[in-house]
């Protein structure tokens, strides 16, 4: 088989998961894009494995570590998620913006709790 | 002799002075003994050396500084006759003036700076005396520019002395500018700064350009002496403490030009056209002072005038090549003027007003303040120039020096031919210096009459007049009260000099021994001259004051008998004959507008750019506060593009 | 990279064309081009069960690429992990965080364009790269390369340290999901604002 076939899906594959990272707006389904990246890149190993005739088999012993990693990396991702929208109300990635300049934050629930501070 | 008392001298006051300035806020009760001590001690320190070193010798020291490639700079001493009987009169109007000082400005919460000021400006000025060296000397001379700088200003509330300081100080500078390239021109003419080596270069006529440096030194001496055209600061300076005008007029600042032109006599008797300038220059401002002197209200403006008149006499002498004559006059001026401040100074805190027309409504000042009535008499009789006082005799000894420099035979001394003096030179000094006599005895005796023998009349109170000028003394005691007495005594302490000084020219092996052995005795011509001219001139002014009290008593309104002296004259006499206005025209403006322009271009072109330089980061850093949107998927799509721009560029780099 | 291809031993010359494909290659583009279709689907789809729906059909070819690449065992492990936990977990977290059932209007947010050009930029510029330098490379797939057997031999000869490690990973992982994920135990109901206020309220109580 050609390499450049798994190489290219891989490629391809991990285009669209940049693209799904990039312009979805919930925090689940950027998750799920990050996961496509993810696996991309198990392509990638597991083909240029067999291509190279590893002894050690690292490509298949990493895809399977990696696999293992993302298992636990969506695990802590969802409890953060779900931390996050408890507090917040709401799963929405372009949201979250505590972090940013205030004055350009257009958050309005930022903006009525500031509010009601300064009137207490 | 011991060299550590002539050295102590100039150290001892500069020592209390930075002893003050360090303790003054926080113990002010150490002030008064910093401010009289160290002054005191130099003075009778001072008395010692000039008895020690005695009559005819002298003595040079010097310790090389550093060597500098070109003419040598030594810290060097010299001390002669001249040095002690100026070293002398320094301590003794210093100590007075300090002794008055503390029961003058004995409220005043800046005393401790004031005081340590004025022994500054003392150690400056045994500095200057005791200088063998240029430079040396230069540095006293900028440490008094600096001083009188801060005390004229002392009164710094009021917009007349921060005027009168920043005038003082700049005019001066106007003249020490040119000074210091003198000085540099003569050093470098004479290969060396030490004064000793440049006289004997000048003496024996090695000097390449003697005319341009006596011409640029005469700029300095005119700032320093107050002579025309740069007299203007020192009427204005009236507005600092009436003791400071007593140490400025009568021993340290004017005297420091009239002692570097005798110390550099040599070098003016090089070049006839300096001596020219410098006899013209005397002559203006003698006639010239004595005129405003008669017209002025406030009687610490008179004795301003009449300084610059004085400091006229002793230019007048040094240009017909005798020193000993000018620096008698120095001595004796030094302490008849020193007297006639502090007196002034007592006046003034019992009437409350500087004004004298003022004074003359007031009844008995005499009676009330008998001390300064009869110390002022001695010092207005001797500013005069009456027999036997001091003036007499060393305004005689200036007079008979013009009139032998007339006959073309100037009495220079061992310093130079005496055909180095023009005749031209003797009779202008000698005609100034007659008309000023008279001028002088006028108002001297408008003066005293006006100040002591005034009377009340139609019922007027004491209380100034509105519009009188009146310079507040922030420190002034209650007038009701008598004057302290550390005030009223130093004036007859002041008035033995002013009395009796006079005497020590007579015999040659006195004071000429201390000098140049030349005799000062007075020629029986002149002194008949002179003492004429002193009499008709207090007459005259005797008749105008009684001529405008008699008019008074007949019910018109009472005029200032100078009014009746000058007729035309008295309205620009009065202000100084315009100069301070021209000046304005001619300088001050100019260069304000120059200011403005500048401060324009300032504002409007440099602060530009500054500004921009402050906004340019701004907005740019507000422009990039736009990608600081707290939303992680824009600064990840950033960092995505970036990367794969960079990707991008490395691929097609290579 | 020259010396590890020639090591490889598999450099043969490109005699082999691309447009005489083998089958296991017909099979592979026809899986690839359905993993292709879902994951761009399940990246643009309004409907966000649906999004993980056909994460699952992306990730299930995914699993069918393995096997075809002879990895039998990475393959199953995929479908066991990413299909049957990841997924779910997912779509828990779907549920639990409320997400509309139906077309949601604001699954993308203002980002899309940007996005777009870069996940364009950046596949544009891979494909060229990885077509460059791999376009003559072929792969022998003769012999097993991933039998369950022979992984766990590489697996625990080489790799059990990392292997140990991995394992304490998870544990820590699932230790800090739990602590993030328990509800606070006073019972306070969440209410919409920032943390800060919560906090604040919390203390006060």
């Amino acid at each position: 088989m050609h390499l450049a076939y798994p190489a290219v899906l891989a490629v391809l594959l991990f285009s669209v998961g940049v693209y799904g990272v990039l312009a979805r707006r919930n925090v689940i389904l950027v998750l799920m894009s990050v996961e496509l990246m993810l696996n991309a890149v198990n392509l990638n190993l597991v083909a240029f494995d067999v291509w190279l005739r590893d002894t050690l088999h690292a490509g298949q012993a990493l895809t399977l570590f990696t696999i293992t990693v993302a298992a636990a990396e969506i695990g802590l991702g969802l409890a953060i998620v779900l931390l996050v929208y408890r507090t917040r109300r709401t799963a929405a990635v372009d949201r979250v913006t505590a972090l940013g300049d205030r004055h350009e934050a257009d958050d309005p629930a930022d903006a009525a709790e500031e509010k009601e501070q300064a009137a207490a | 002799m011991n060299l550590a008392l002539p050295i102590l001298v100039p150290v001892l006051p500069a020592l209390g002075a930075a002893a003050g300035l360090a303790t003054g806020r926080r113990y002010p009760a150490l002030a008064r003994p910093l401010a009289v001590l160290p002054v005191a001690v130099s003075a009778v320190l001072a008395l010692v050396t000039a008895l020690q070193l005695g009559t005819g010798t002298t003595l040079d020291a010097a310790t090389r500084l550093a060597p500098t490639g070109g003419p040598e700079i030594s810290l060097a001493l010299h001390l002669d006759g001249f040095t002690s009987l100026i070293s002398v009169l320094v301590g003794l109007v210093a100590t007075c003036v300090q002794i008055y000082s503390t029961a003058y400005l004995k409220d005043d919460p800046r005393y401790p700076s004031y005081a340590a000021l004025v022994s500054l400006f003392t150690a400056a000025m045994f500095l200057v005396v005791y200088s063998g060296d240029l430079i040396v000397l230069l540095v006293g001379w900028e440490v008094m520019g600096i001083c009188s700088y801060f005390l004229i200003g002392h009164h710094w509330e009021t917009a007349d002395a921060r005027a009168a300081s920043l005038k003082a100080f700049l005019v001066t500078k106007l003249g020490d500018v040119p000074f210091l390239f003198g000085l540099f021109l003569l050093g470098a003419d004479a290969g060396t700064f030490r004064i000793g080596e440049v006289l004997r270069v000048a003496a024996a006529g090695d000097l390449h350009h003697p005319t341009l440096i006596a011409l640029l030194l005469l700029a300095g001496v005119a700032g320093k002496s107050a002579q025309f055209p740069l007299h203007t600061w020192l009427p204005d300076a009236m507005a600092g403490p009436t003791p400071v005008s007593a140490l400025i007029h009568a021993a340290t600042m004017v005297a420091a030009g009239i002692y570097l032109v005798a110390r550099l006599l040599p070098v003016f008797l090089q070049s006839s056209a300096a001596l020219v300038v410098l006899a013209v220059m005397a002559a203006v401002t003698m006639i010239g002072s004595a005129l405003c002197a008669l017209a002025q209200d406030d009687l610490k403006r008179v004795l301003a005038y009449s300084t610059v008149g004085q400091l006229g006499y002793m230019a007048g002498a040094l240009a017909a090549g005798d020193r000993q004559a000018a620096v008698f006059h120095l001595v004796s001026h030094g302490a008849f003027k020193a007297l006639l401040f502090l007196g002034a100074g007592v006046v003034i805190h019992a009437a409350h007003t500087n004004s004298i027309s003022a004074m003359a409504r007031m009844d008995g000042l005499r009676h009330r303040i008998p001390d300064a009535w009869w110390t002022m008499t001695i010092g207005l009789l001797a500013l005069a120039g009456v027999f036997p006082f001091s003036g007499f005799f060393s305004k005689e000894s200036v007079l008979g020096a013009a009139e032998h420099a007339a006959h073309g035979e100037a009495l220079t001394g061992a310093l130079g031919p005496a055909s180095a003096v023009p005749q031209a030179v003797g009779w202008t000094v000698l005609v100034a210096g007659l008309l000023t006599a008279l001028l002088t005895a006028a108002y001297a005796a408008r003066l005293w009459l006006s100040v002591f023998y005034g009377r009340s009349r139609n019922g007027e109170d004491l209380a100034p007049q509105p519009g009188a000028p009146y310079s507040p003394e922030l420190d002034e005691a209650d007038p009701a009260h008598a004057e302290p007495a550390a005030m009223r005594l130093i004036l007859w302490v002041l008035a033995v000099p002013a009395l009796a000084f006079g005497v020590a020219g007579l015999r040659t092996d006195w004071l000429p021994a201390l000098l140049d052995g030349e005799s000062l005795r007075v020629s029986v011509a002149t002194g008949v001259i002179g003492t004429g001219v002193a009499v008709a001139g207090l007459l005259i002014g005797y008749a105008a004051w009684r001529t405008v009290n008699a008019r008074a008593a007949a019910g018109r309104p009472a005029a200032d008998p100078a009014r009746l002296l000058l007729g035309p004259l008295y309205r620009p006499a009065q202000h100084g004959f315009g100069v301070d206005r021209l000046y304005s025209t001619l300088f001050v403006r100019p260069t304000e507008a120059a200011a403005g322009l500048v401060r324009f271009l300032d504002r409007a072109v440099v602060e530009t750019y500054v500004r921009g330089a402050g906004a340019a980061p701004g907005w740019l850093g507000r422009a990039v506060r736009f990608a600081q949107t707290g939303n992680a998927q824009g600064y990840l799509n950033a960092l995505l593009a970036g990367a794969v721009l960079l990707v991008v560029l490395v691929a097609v780099g290579s | 990279m020259s010396t590890l291809l020639a090591a490889a031993g598999s450099l043969e010359p490109a005699a082999r064309s691309y447009l005489s494909p083998t089958g296991q290659e017909i099979v592979f583009l026809l899986v690839g081009v359905l993993v292709l279709g879902a994951a761009v689907v399940s990246v643009t789809t309004r409907q966000l069960v649906h999004a993980a729906l056909w994460l699952v059909v992306a990730l299930g070819g995914l699993a069918v690429e393995f096997l075809l690449l002879t990895a039998e065992f990475v393959a199953w492990v995929q479908v066991l992990v990413y299909l049957g936990s990841v997924v779910v977990l997912v779509l828990f977290g779907l549920m639990l965080t409320r997400a509309p059932i139906g077309r949601s209007p604001d699954a993308d947010s203002g980002n899309r364009p940007a996005a777009l050009a870069v996940g364009a930029a950046s596949a544009a510029t891979l494909v060229t790269l990885v077509v460059d330098a791999f376009r003559s490379s072929w792969i022998d797939l003769s012999g097993p390369a991933g039998t369950t057997r022979l992984t766990g031999e590489f697996l625990f000869s080489h790799w059990v340290l990392p292997f140990e490690a991995l394992s304490v990973l998870l544990l820590a992982a699932l230790v800090g999901a739990i602590v993030l994920s328990r509800a606070k135990g006073d019972g306070t109901k969440p209410r919409p604002g920032n943390l800060r206020t919560v906090l604040t309220k919390t203390k006060e109580r």
